[in-house]
């Protein structure tokens, strides 16, 4: 019965998909008009900004079946990157940004590395080192950091001879450009042979093995592009909250980001936005519950791990598979 | 040196005192049907293992097309033409049949990362060449009605086809399939003879593993036969039909089963 009311859903989404697509674009973008407080408005940006590190991880967990509890790390990083160039050598946004993705890149590639020897529940254990170590190295590097004082007065970004601001919005439609670009991302890559090789090697390594597939390659791709995205990610947040230190990006983070990708559908995109919008907007909401914050989750993953495993929205589509428009057109000529 | 298509020589494998493979050697010639039988535990999953490279050989040779494969890596092995079906279904389970297919084309896939973060022409073009290759293959195992289903939900029978569609589609040379019937009613066993035989004359070569005798019998151009690690008969089926050895190896594990 639910079932069918997820397929009748699905398949309206998919007759008036443009239609459907136009809305949501419109709406988000017609979201400034609206007057929101400045207190919405952020709660709107760090909404996309978490969507944004879930699409990540999604990359490596969801569809490779790889767990990264450090990746507040990569996030940490990217901020880091971001507000070191923009402090010490007055870099421009776009340079900053693309130095931030590529030195967290870099460490992604180191940390997918040990999958030549790990896997499982080892290599998440190494992966949760690897943000703690983040961490020590922010306190203990302090000629480059400023160690635990942290760094203020991050500059905001700027594109264009325009800076952007919470007030004039520039923040928001930055966020939009970026989680739009990281969805496009996400989806060409989860569409191809890399993709279709992740989610062979997470539902059975040796059968994918069999198949041809450098399986250690791949895992270490699905490091290197979430790692990309958390960076890209931090760059992003270090100007919004203008300041950052080691407890920034502490293991609560790993978990939050962990946290949405499971709720909202592990292995789906549509997820990653509504887990997003559930755990960010949810401690907002519900203000009273702030010091019992990670209880909550703790207990929400409980529930969900028991009653609905796949997530909120991990439902097996439905639909025919997508197959390609040109091979449609011979495939209806040959029948 | 070896003429043969394929030629094993004198490998074995051992499990911590257990000899699952002694010293045994076969070849297969280009467009047969081999068949390797013997009962349960006979060690013939090892061998298929060790020529796919899951394990390493640990004394002998193999040499395909005249050069020796034994000990490289699984993808190698499969880049160099011999791609297996698995005798505990091992299908990835939650994707598409025809995604699983796909799986099976990766290595002859071309365009690279960029092309499909890109969509370029090249990877439209390929991607649609790729579909065509997978529905192809579908239709002629007879799976063309299950292209959009998810694996897990087919029939087992219907499951053991998809895992000998995707081995094709890596464009081997040799299929190794490991008890293909396994599970099967008659009917299906039926349409899967006809369909191994279809492939032979398509210009493949096959190496089977099975215990349905009736379909190793009519099918197999040359059987061998493996008890307890060991080749202890080699033959056509009319020979091996006869066999005492054979007979008394069936039968004596047979026995030792209703012993313990
Ligand atoms: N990885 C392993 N570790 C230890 N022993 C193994 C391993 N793989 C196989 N064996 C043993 O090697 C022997 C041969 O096993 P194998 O799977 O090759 O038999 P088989 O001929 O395929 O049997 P069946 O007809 O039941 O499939 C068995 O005794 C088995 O228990
Ligand atoms: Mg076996």
């Amino acid at each position: 019965m639910r079932k069918d009311f997820i397929y009748i859903v699905e398949n309206f989404l998919s007759r008036y998909k443009l239609i459907a697509w136009a809305v949501v674009c419109a709406g988000m973008l017609a979201v400034p008009l609206f007057g929101f407080s400045p207190f919405i408005m952020r709660m709107f940006i760090m909404i996309g900004i978490f969507a944004i590190l879930a699409l990540g991880l999604n990359l490596l967990t969801g569809y490779c079946g790889q767990v990264s509890l450090g990746h507040a790390g990569f996030f940490a990083i990217g901020a880091y990157t971001y507000a070191l160039m923009k402090i010490n050598l007055d870099a421009p946004f776009l340079l900053a940004m693309v130095v931030a993705m590529v030195i967290s890149a870099g460490c992604g590639f180191l940390l997918g590395l040990p999958t030549l020897r790990l896997s499982g529940n080892y290599l998440t254990i190494v992966t949760l080192g690897f943000g703690e170590i983040v961490r020590m190295v922010i306190i203990n590097w302090r000629s480059l950091t400023r160690g635990p004082l942290g760094i203020g007065g991050i500059p905001a970004p700027e594109l264009f001879g325009t800076t952007f601001t919470l007030t004039n919005h520039g923040f928001y439609y930055a966020m939009l450009v970026m989680l739009a670009l990281t969805g496009l991302t996400c989806y060409a890559i989860v569409n191809s042979r890399t993709g279709r090789a992740f989610k062979a090697i997470k539902q059975d390594p040796i059968a994918a093995t069999m198949m041809g597939i450098r399986t250690t390659r791949f895992k270490v791709l699905a490091f290197v592009l979430s790692a990309l995205i958390a960076g890209a990610a931090g760059a992003f947040y270090a100007p919004i909250i203008g300041f950052i230190d080691h407890n920034t990006f502490n293991f609560d983070i790993s978990v939050l980001i962990l946290t949405i990708v499971i709720v909202g559908g592990m292995g789906t995109m549509r997820g990653m936005f509504l887990g997003a919008i559930i755990i960010i907007a949810f401690p907002e909401v519900a203000r009273f519950l702030m010091t019992y914050r990670f209880v909550v989750y703790g207990l929400l993953l409980i529930v969900m791990m028991r009653f609905r495993p796949q997530g909120l929205l991990g439902w097996k589509s439905r639909l025919p598979y997508n197959i390609p428009k040109a091979a449609k057109k011979q495939l209806e000529a040959g029948a | 040196m070896s003429e043969h298509y394929l030629q094993v020589n004198t490998i074995t494998k051992q499990f911590s005192g257990l000899v699952a493979v002694d010293a045994v050697s076969f070849h297969v010639d280009k467009g047969e049907i081999v068949s390797i039988i013997g009962p349960n535990g006979a060690g013939k999953t090892t061998v298929f293992n060790m020529l796919t490279g899951v394990y390493q050989v640990d004394t002998g040779e193999i040499i395909f097309e005249g050069k020796p494969i034994h000990n490289l890596q699984p993808q190698d092995i499969v880049e160099a033409g011999l791609s297996r079906t698995f005798q505990n279904i091992r299908l990835f389970g939650d994707m598409r049949v025809i995604e699983n297919v796909l799986v099976g084309t990766h290595i002859k896939t071309k365009y690279g990362f960029f092309d499909s973060l890109f969509r370029t022409p090249r990877f439209r073009r390929e991607e649609a060449e790729l579909t065509l290759k997978a529905v192809e293959i579908l239709r002629s195992i007879g799976l063309d009605s299950y292209i959009h289903n998810y694996a897990e939900s087919m029939p087992y029978g219907a499951q053991r086809k998809l895992e000998i569609a995707r081995a094709i589609a890596t464009d081997a040379k040799i299929l190794l399939l490991d008890e293909p019937a396994a599970g099967m009613n008659p009917q299906e066993t039926e349409e899967l003879m006809d369909f191994i035989r279809s492939l032979r004359d398509k210009g493949y070569t096959i190496l089977l593993i099975e215990h349905d005798m009736r379909l190793v019998m009519n099918i197999s151009d040359r059987i061998y036969v493996i008890d307890h690690g060991k080749r202890i008969a080699h033959g056509l089926p009319s020979e091996i039909q006869g066999d005492q050895r054979v007979i008394e190896a069936y039968l004596g594990g047979a026995k030792t089963n209703a012993e313990d």
